[in-house]
């Protein structure tokens, strides 16, 4: 870096001008414009949508690189690591924010819409006929789907989620004795689960899609199911993503035993993921 | 904590990195950050406002004179989302950039880049919004609420509306993450919580919210979009869904972000009252706690919007009443604030006069958001010009006269130079009786039973829609003035002195010169 940074224990480190921020801009400008192409069938979407990716790659890896190399060269000091660790948690409550979204739009369909389809005046001008038991599509979809069970391959995978979590700690303990070899095969491993998770929910929904004639417009029990374990999944891969960078940093020998919060950061994450599949796993698979 | 910059340039020098645009494009610093989302706000402030001259103008007589009811719909809804999310809400964001550093003690913000990121989101937001307009099938005309099943079954432009929001979305997070950092982790040794400036408070607030609000925001907008383009029915009865759950989704977010706006607005008065009163403001931490106070509350009124959409009584009755409790603690503020200047010496330079006029209108609506609140009365003026009057007294009134108050309250400090007093006044003058001429007349329309977002009305209106529409051309005219006034004061403002406000005691004005330095707090301040 910069030939000016002289670093002290005392010194709150503020970032030379960038031009990585307005890169992102352009990324996330091209791949809206892209989708918004691609659901109206403008011609031309896909070439959008590809350079959108490409400047997102460009970005991604410039921004991140950047603050990797400052974090290396010990520019961080105490202060700015609690920055970043009241970032990290409030971001990661945003996220919660995001689930609970979805979540409440569940429960509401569950307790109150698809019931009151099913009674008074609804039952007996508008849809006759139509139980109002959960799991259920909606009075006005003639197609029968069959639920997702729970205590098939979602059982395992909240199994694998849960062995997954403990395989992070384990690295996490592992960089915290200074001992790498258990901290790169603890990531390894939480690398591998969180792959075999996301392939067995690929499985999963192909299986939906082909045996169980359960698709998104399969009403509100396709819409939730969907939409909740999508977003989940979507969550997974991102997690799964930031612990193959941070396995890659460990290989190169980043991080110390005292200074590694982009490790707990992803960890952190990591486990939030874990803790939305309990919800799910209890409130849409099970109950 | 001492700064330590990451560019190769030696201390205590002034801005060394690129010039020109590049240095907008790049910047690090809260204080460019800042003026850019200032000056984008007041841009954005120009495009809604000519959308709502095109409203007014139609309205000015009954019949269709000027657009036909597609326009005037897109006009409605674009208005709207323009002034909340590109006009008012980035203007506090802008000044919180400002003014939390030199609030604080602090170099700038916990997350510079982001920082910059978080504005720079903006203006692809705008470009979305301003390319809806002309898309085939034209502008959404939805209203700024977007609630299906009218939103499911517009053109491409709701495409683009949702995506803007989208990013508006990501960028208001970003920046709350960012804020919220800054106050917790970034104050001066001995800048306790209880110590610091009340803008600082009300914006540590706000940023809570935001992050607890917009993210349900984006959940709700997404399954418009699926709703939309993926065959799910979240908000379709066929499949057992309910277009009445966007609505409470909506309004989860919806109800909140009438705080978002606010709480800062309150925050800014909070500073200017006391300086012109020169007295410490009365009740801080009785502020503080009303603040918060309304916070909390505001998760848990949102159906008080929608009281006719068949909600069983007993749920109308726990919003009425739980609306009816945010008075108590919005009651304590304007108390506060009428106490401060309870036996002050009191000068009426432009910023107290907006201070005052923020304080009388700002009541006024809140009390027309009492009347709202009341289910029975509710039920009556739902969806009539009464509200539209009630909302713009606590957002233009309110949020608007709070940001102009502001500017020309700190204006000095940032840019060392004073504006026109007397033209300061005539603006204020201008706006405050051109504002009443506007909207005073539509609590009558209202309360006579206009239906809003129609672009045609019955006769009996005629009058008073005349007379609104004037009073909207005026004020709109009178903006043209404040950015006289700003250009003016830039050009060739006599210079500002360290501390131009006798009563301003916060330490943007005790500690750092005119104008504040580009990094405004190299080495932090002894706080006593």
């Amino acid at each position: 870096m910069a030939s000016s940074t002289h670093t002290s224990p005392n010194s709150y480190y503020l970032p030379a001008p960038s031009h990585w921020p307005v890169v992102g801009s352009v990324a996330v400008f091209l791949l809206m414009l892209s989708l918004v192409m691609w659901m109206n069938d403008v011609n031309g979407g896909f070439l959008v949508m590809a350079a959108g990716f490409a400047v997102l790659l460009y970005f991604l890896f410039g921004w991140f690189g950047t603050v990797i190399r400052e974090s290396e060269s010990g520019l961080y000091n105490k202060q700015v690591d609690v920055s970043y660790r009241w970032a990290m948690s409030w971001f990661i409550f945003s996220e919660v924010m995001f689930f609970a979204a979805f979540f409440g739009a569940l429960f509401y369909m569950r307790a109150l819409s698809v019931p009151d389809l099913a009674t008074g005046d609804n039952a007996e001008l508008l849809w006759q006929g139509f139980s109002g038991r959960w799991p259920a599509s909606g009075p006005g979809i003639e197609e029968t789907f069959t639920p997702m069970g729970a205590w098939g391959i979602p059982a395992i995978n909240t199994l694998i989620l849960l062995t997954s979590g403990a395989t992070v700690t384990w690295a996490h303990w592992g960089l915290k004795k200074n001992n790498r070899g258990q901290l790169t095969l603890g990531l390894f491993l939480t690398i591998a689960l969180g792959i075999l998770f996301l392939s067995l929910q690929i499985y999963e929904y192909v299986h939906a899609y082909h045996d169980l004639n359960l698709t998104l417009g399969a009403g509100a029990y396709g819409a939730t199911f969907f939409m909740l374990t999508g977003f989940h999944g979507f969550h997974v891969t991102l997690g799964t993503i930031m612990l193959i960078v941070i396995f890659f940093r460990a290989l190169k020998g980043h991080f110390t035993a005292e200074r590694h919060f982009a490790f707990e950061a992803v960890s952190w994450y990591w486990h939030f993921v874990d803790v939305v599949w309990l919800m799910l796993f209890v409130l849409v698979y099970w109950l | 904590m001492e700064a330590v910059h990451g560019h190769a340039h030696e201390h205590g020098h002034d801005h060394h990195g690129p010039t020109g645009i590049m240095r907008y494009l790049t910047t690090t610093n809260h204080k460019d950050i800042g003026s850019m989302y200032l000056w984008f706000s007041f841009a954005m402030f120009l495009l809604g406002g000519a959308m709502a001259m095109v409203i007014r103008a139609e309205l000015f007589q009954p019949g269709l004179q000027v657009v036909n009811p597609e326009v005037f719909n897109a006009m409605t809804t674009y208005h709207g989302l323009i002034m909340v999310f590109g006009a008012i809400m980035p203007a506090f964001v802008g000044f919180a950039n400002w003014l939390i550093p030199m609030q604080i003690g602090a170099p700038d913000m916990a997350f510079p880049r982001m920082n910059n990121w978080s504005f720079w989101l903006l203006p692809p937001a705008a470009l979305l919004l301003i390319l809806a307009q002309f898309v085939p099938g034209g502008g959404a005309g939805v209203g700024w609420t977007m609630y299906p099943p009218l939103t499911i079954q517009q053109g491409m432009s709701m495409d683009l509306t949702i995506f803007a929001v989208h990013i508006l979305g990501m960028s208001s997070i970003m920046g709350s993450i960012n804020i919220i950092t800054t106050v917790l982790n970034m104050r001066a040794p001995g800048m306790t919580l209880m110590k610091m400036p009340l803008f600082c408070w009300t914006w540590l607030i706000t940023a809570y919210l935001l992050i607890a609000v917009m993210p349900v925001l984006a959940g709700a907008v997404t399954m418009l979009l699926t709703d939309r383009h993926f065959d799910t029915h979240f908000f379709n009865p066929a499949g057992g869904g309910d277009p009445v759950l966007f609505q409470h989704i909506f309004w989860f977010f919806g109800h909140p972000e009438v705080y978002i706006i606010a709480i800062p607005a309150f925050g800014v008065i909070s500073q200017i009252i006391p300086a012109f009163a020169r007295k410490p403001l009365f009740g801080y931490s009785s502020m503080v706690y009303a603040t918060a106070s309304i916070a909390i509350l505001s998760f848990l009124v949102w159906a008080h919007h929608m009281y006719t959409v068949g909600m069983p009584v007993q749920a109308q009755l726990y919003f009425m009443f739980a609306t009816m409790l945010i008075a108590v603690p919005t009651g304590v503020k304007v108390f506060n604030w009428v106490a401060t200047m309870w036996k002050g010496s009191m000068t009426f330079e432009t910023p107290m006069l907006f201070a005052l006029g923020f304080l009388f209108l700002f009541t006024l609506g809140g009390f027309t958001g009492l009347v709202l609140a009341i289910t029975p009365v509710d039920v009556q003026l739902h969806d009539t010009y009464y509200v539209v009057a009630h909302f713009h007294y606590v957002m233009v009134a309110g949020a608007l006269f709070s940001a102009f108050g502001g500017i020309y309250f700190w204006l000095p400090k940032w840019t060392g130079k004073m504006y026109d007093e007397t033209l300061g006044k005539w603006h204020f003058w201008l706006s405050f009786i051109f504002f009443n001429l506007a909207f005073f007349v539509q609590h009558f329309l209202g309360l006579a039973g206009m239906p809003r977002r129609i672009p045609d009305y019955s006769l009996q209106f005629a009058d008073f829609n005349a007379v609104s529409t004037i009073g909207a051309f005026g004020f709109g005219l009178s903006q043209l003035l404040f950015l006289y006034i700003i250009l003016k004061a830039l050009r060739s403002g006599e210079k500002a002195p360290q501390k131009p406000w006798e009563g301003a005691d916060s330490i943007e004005w005790t500690m750092l010169p005119t104008p504040a330095p580009y990094h405004s707090f190299e080495k932090p301040p002894v706080i006593r």
